[in-house]
């Protein structure tokens, strides 16, 4: 084993360097703030000699993932970036990146949609991918965006599983702020992560074969059923690939991490870099003796529901905690445990917040104040709004 | 024909569109009357499906891929093909 390296990097350099590592063939990206630095650092990893790689500049984000889609065809390892719009607008291009079963990693800068426009942090764009077929990962911090895109690789070439990942950074909380990484050494991620030789056929001038078939109403739930199933067949392969990780770099990884869950009575649930704030909330409510523990979702696609409902078996509330909305509805996380709770008879109270949207700060103070929400809710049955919007500004609401 | 589905619908055959023959969509056939036809050929040069063959005189239809769109009766000039409903 090499020994790691030590840097001071941003979130976007971070999922550079952890890009770089797995030596991807080909990189189509078109910039968009917060992650145009990554496409910036990974042309320059090319433009020095220390990564042989096609770049291809591409007009739009929907040809950057079209271009994705063609090369990871033939076989090439490929990667991405984007951010908000720019996943808005590879849409339609992400459902036959994964129907074709197409491994490749797309790190997104986690920031709101419009309108209005807004460049910072929430969760909407890549929850509105969330039906898209990609495995999703959130990181909640620069190390956690490193090494969530070596795994993802590994996951997604998996011949098990067959699709494309999406790796989340916060948007500047996590893109543009530095942060101490560790990097592995490059001849342990090739031990890692081993040449990608695509199982099920490449496109390839010299043995012609047909991609993107039609899928008529005879076959098509079907193909789509198989799809499902390697989603589903993926919650083994992360679970393995997590621990191999683990054993060879030392960070351990989880589809969902407890944190003072055992004797808990109300836990909340995070995602991306929330958790590191809402883990000092549960410090601090801890001290004051109150019962309380946090769970860190990383992999939100495949959902983790019996991972979850472990976790949280014995506990009275769950703060969920989303930084997306699906409006005439709930936070997306939400509707996900909810359902896996359905048919349970022995379930715990569930309530849904809001905030963080387009870059709203989140205190440690809002995460006590969404604990004792929750604990009320318990102590008193009266469960409040189904969704509650937690750190509005009064003033400029109407 | 029943084809076993494979990992992200890759069909080791290339071209293997033909195979699929979309006449079936049709409810409604073309007929042409080659005694009309001036062999103008501005039916072959509309058809999107490429459903109508060149003849020496005329035209002749592959039905395994007409639709029945009817864009060939539409725009011959001397109504020399019509329309009219499949039996099935």
């Amino acid at each position: 084993m090499g020994e790691q390296k030590s840097m001071t990097i941003k979130g976007n350099m971070a999922t550079a360097m952890g890009a770089k590592l797995c030596r991807p063939n080909v990189i189509p990206a078109y910039p968009i703030t917060p992650s145009t630095l990554f496409p910036e650092k990974m042309s320059e990893f090319v433009a020095d000699g220390e990564l042989d790689a096609s770049m291809i500049n591409v007009e739009s984000e929907h040809s950057a993932m079209s271009a994705c889609i063609g090369a990871a065809a033939t076989g090439a390892r490929v990667c991405t970036a984007s951010a908000s719009q720019g996943v808005a607008l590879m849409h339609e291009m992400l459902f036959i990146a994964s129907g074709m079963r197409l491994p490749m990693v797309m790190a997104v800068g986690n920031r709101a949609l419009s309108a209005p426009i807004n460049i910072w942090c929430d969760h909407q764009d890549t929850v509105a991918s969330k039906d898209s077929g990609w495995l999703q990962f959130y990181a909640e911090n620069n190390q956690e965006g490193l090494d969530l895109m070596i795994n993802a690789f590994r996951i997604g070439e998996d011949k098990r599983v067959l699709l494309p990942v999406m790796v989340g950074i916060d948007a500047f909380v996590l893109t543009h702020t530095i942060e101490g990484v560790d990097v592995p050494a490059q001849e342990d991620v090739d031990d890692f992560l081993p040449p990608y030789e695509p199982p099920h056929g490449k496109l390839d001038p010299k043995e012609p074969a047909t991609f993107g078939s039609f899928g008529t109403p005879e076959y098509y739930q079907e193909f789509k059923q198989a799809q499902v199933e390697a989603i589903e067949g993926s919650r083994d392969v992360i679970d393995e690939v997590f621990e191999e990780y683990e054993e060879m770099f030392g960070r351990e990884y989880n589809k969902a991490t407890p944190y003072y869950c055992d004797d808990a009575e109300i836990v909340l649930i995070t995602m991306g870099s929330m958790t590191g704030t809402a883990r000092e909330a549960v410090k601090k409510l801890r001290k004051e003796g109150k019962k309380v523990g946090l769970i860190k979702l990383t992999v939100f696609r495949p959902f983790p529901s019996p991972e979850l409902k472990e976790i949280l078996s014995g506990v009275k509330g769950v703060a969920v905690i989303d930084r997306n909305i699906s409006p005439g509805a709930y936070g997306a996380m939400y509707s996900d445990l909810a359902a896996a709770y359905t048919n349970e008879k022995e379930k715990p109270i569930l309530k849904n917040f809001i905030t963080g949207l387009g870059g709203r700060e989140i205190f440690v103070k809002n995460f006590e104040e969404m604990y004792e929400m929750t604990k009320k809710a318990v102590d008193t049955g009266n469960l409040g709004k189904p969704v509650e919007w937690i750190n509005v500004n009064e003033d400029v609401l109407r | 024909m029943t084809v076993k589905i494979t990992i992200g619908a890759i069909n080791k055959k290339a071209g293997s569109s033909k195979e699929y023959k979309t006449g079936g969509w049709r409810t409604m056939c073309p007929k042409v009357d080659l005694e009309k036809c001036i062999s103008c050929y501005k039916c072959y040069d509309y058809c999107p499906d490429g459903a109508i063959k060149k003849i020496e005189e005329g035209i002749e239809y592959d039905l395994d891929y007409c639709k029945g769109c009817g864009i060939c009766a539409n725009e011959c000039p001397v109504k020399a093909i019509v329309m009219v409903k499949e039996e099935k």
